[in-house]
């Protein structure tokens, strides 16, 4: 075992049973672990339902701390397509030039400045920095707004001992209140003012609608960027050989990034709640009860991939869900994707090798599985090019 | 050097030509509406969907196992249905036609 490596908690359960449950806050979860049935789960809303009571359809849940339906996540179809349709062309933006331009401009002065360090603690040191700057490019704030988001810690809802820790949220939910504000009395071209002038089906956004898809713009892609980009550093770190062939053979990087992505998986799991009874993999899913759909287990499926358990760079067939499937698939990917590609290029422009002094692993804890996700502290040291 | 043609859902005709690559990257290129190519063309993202006109069905061939499975949960999906990442551009593939399927 190399430090950088994460290994798959789920493969027995997979092979033998397929599925395994979970307990969470007596509210059960049957988790479905291997890719084709996690495939056909995630195609089938009419059966396994995101428009639950909000917060059930997350693991461990956030029914007790939030009464916000976050949008378009908890939304089944046909009103989810309608608001996807408002959604997906700002979250298309980083696929233009300008866009990569900020996010590149980041990232090279991030990257330069660690350089110059004799060694950073990467999440707080680098990840937690990236991952908010380019949140502000995503929402078109000022860049300013990413030292107020640095403030709230690696995620937005749970604080460091508290997985599920109301007063942490209220922090969020007050900034946004206050940013809506703010947007009404004084439109801009962020986020915020774009939202209060959108319709869905010939419908003003109601405040509520609007704050629950700026919730899901924080919390979706806080912690699942941050890890993305701490285990690629982690990855990198480890195996030198690896960010010489990147650089050597740049035709070989959007492969590689999806094998990373794939690997890690940054979300584990997200729930569903059965509308009616049905059946995974002879597994009896009762109505009313909550399945998730495994994306971390579906992605090391050895009926799929070959030799799961390796970085394979240049994975030419990657049927990975790691960004989701159909329906409720990942609005942020190009955001994060595009995160990645400027990563990659600038670590091998700018960075010759990087050392791994140190790491305290960040391992979840889902019933029998121990999961290791990312790290809670990782000591690096850049070396420049 | 192939000449492929698109067919949009907009009923856009988009005659491209190239002699390497995939099939998803000339579409992405030449701005072919419908094929966004989010994954790269690892199989992934099945945003490269065409149906292939049934005259290019022979000269196009069949889809392996797990593009298969992809396009088994894709609502457009057709006996002429393929992943477009997946068709390396050659020699072979000249004059084939593709109807795009989103
Ligand atoms: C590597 C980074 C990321 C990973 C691995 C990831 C993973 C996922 C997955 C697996 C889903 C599907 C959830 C489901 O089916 O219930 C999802 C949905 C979603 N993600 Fe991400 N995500 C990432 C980054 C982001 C970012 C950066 C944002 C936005 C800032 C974001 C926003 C969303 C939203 C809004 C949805 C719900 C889409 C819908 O319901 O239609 N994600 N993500
Ligand atoms: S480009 Fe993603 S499946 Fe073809």
């Amino acid at each position: 075992m190399k430090p950088s490596d994460h290994p798959d908690p789920f493969q027995q359960a997979r092979v033998e049973q397929g599925v395994s449950e979970i307990d969470d806050q007596n509210d059960p979860v049957q988790m479905v672990l291997r890719l084709k049935d996690v495939r056909k789960c995630a195609h089938n809303w009419k059966t396994y339902s995101s428009e639950a009571t909000p917060g059930r359809i997350v693991v461990p849940s956030e029914v007790n701390i939030r009464d916000t339906r976050q949008i378009p996540f908890e939304v089944d179809p046909p009103k989810h397509g309608a608001f996807r349709e408002l959604l997906d062309p700002w979250f298309k933006r980083p696929l233009q030039d300008d866009y990569r331009d900020k996010l590149r401009a980041q990232i090279s002065s991030l990257i330069t400045e660690v350089i110059q360090q004799n060694s950073i603690e990467a999440i707080h040191g680098f990840s937690l920095l990236l991952q908010s700057r380019a949140l502000t490019i995503l929402m078109n704030t000022p860049e300013s707004e990413a030292d107020t988001f640095i403030s709230w810690g690696t995620h937005v809802f749970r604080s460091e001992d508290d997985p599920l820790d109301a007063g942490k949220a209220q922090q969020l939910y007050d900034y946004i209140d206050q940013k809506i504000d703010e947007a009404e009395t004084k439109p801009s071209e962020d986020l915020f003012s774009t939202l209060l002038a959108a319709e869905v089906e010939g419908q003003k956004l109601t405040r509520e609608q609007i704050k629950g898809i700026i919730i899901l713009t924080f919390a979706g892609g806080r912690d699942t960027v941050i890890n993305m980009v701490t285990n690629t550093l982690a990855y990198l770190a480890d195996h030198p050989e690896s960010l010489k062939r990147l650089r050597d053979e740049p035709e070989i990087r959007t492969r590689a990034i999806e094998e990373l992505i794939r690997y890690f998986s940054p979300l584990t799991h997200m729930g569903r709640v059965a509308t009616e009874d049905a059946q995974v993999c002879e597994h009896a899913i009762k109505a009313d009860s909550r399945i998730s759909l495994c994306w971390a287990s579906a992605n090391r499926d050895e009926t799929v991939f070959e030799k799961p358990n390796e970085i394979v760079l240049d994975r030419k067939i990657n049927p990975h869900v790691a960004f989701g499937f159909a329906t409720h698939n990942c609005l942020g990917a190009t955001h994060a994707r595009t995160i990645m590609q400027v990563l990659i290029d600038e670590l091998c422009e700018k960075v010759d090798h990087i050392d791994f002094l140190n790491a305290e692993e960040n391992i979840e804890q889902w019933g029998e599985f121990d999961r290791k996700v990312g790290y809670h502290k990782l000591y690096l040291a850049f070396h420049s090019a | 050097m192939a000449k492929i043609t698109f067919i949009t859902k907009d009923d856009d005709t988009i005659v491209c030509e190239a002699d390497s690559g995939s099939v998803m990257e000339l579409a992405v290129q030449n701005g072919v509406k419908g094929i966004d190519g989010d994954c790269g063309g690892v199989c992934s993202c099945a945003t490269c969907h065409v149906h292939v006109a049934p005259e290019s069905v022979a000269q196009v061939g069949e889809a392996g196992e797990i593009e298969k499975d992809m396009l088994e949960l894709d609502d457009e999906a057709n006996e002429r249905s393929r992943l477009c990442c997946q068709l390396e551009v050659s020699d072979d593939l000249d004059g084939i036609v593709l109807h795009v399927a989103h």
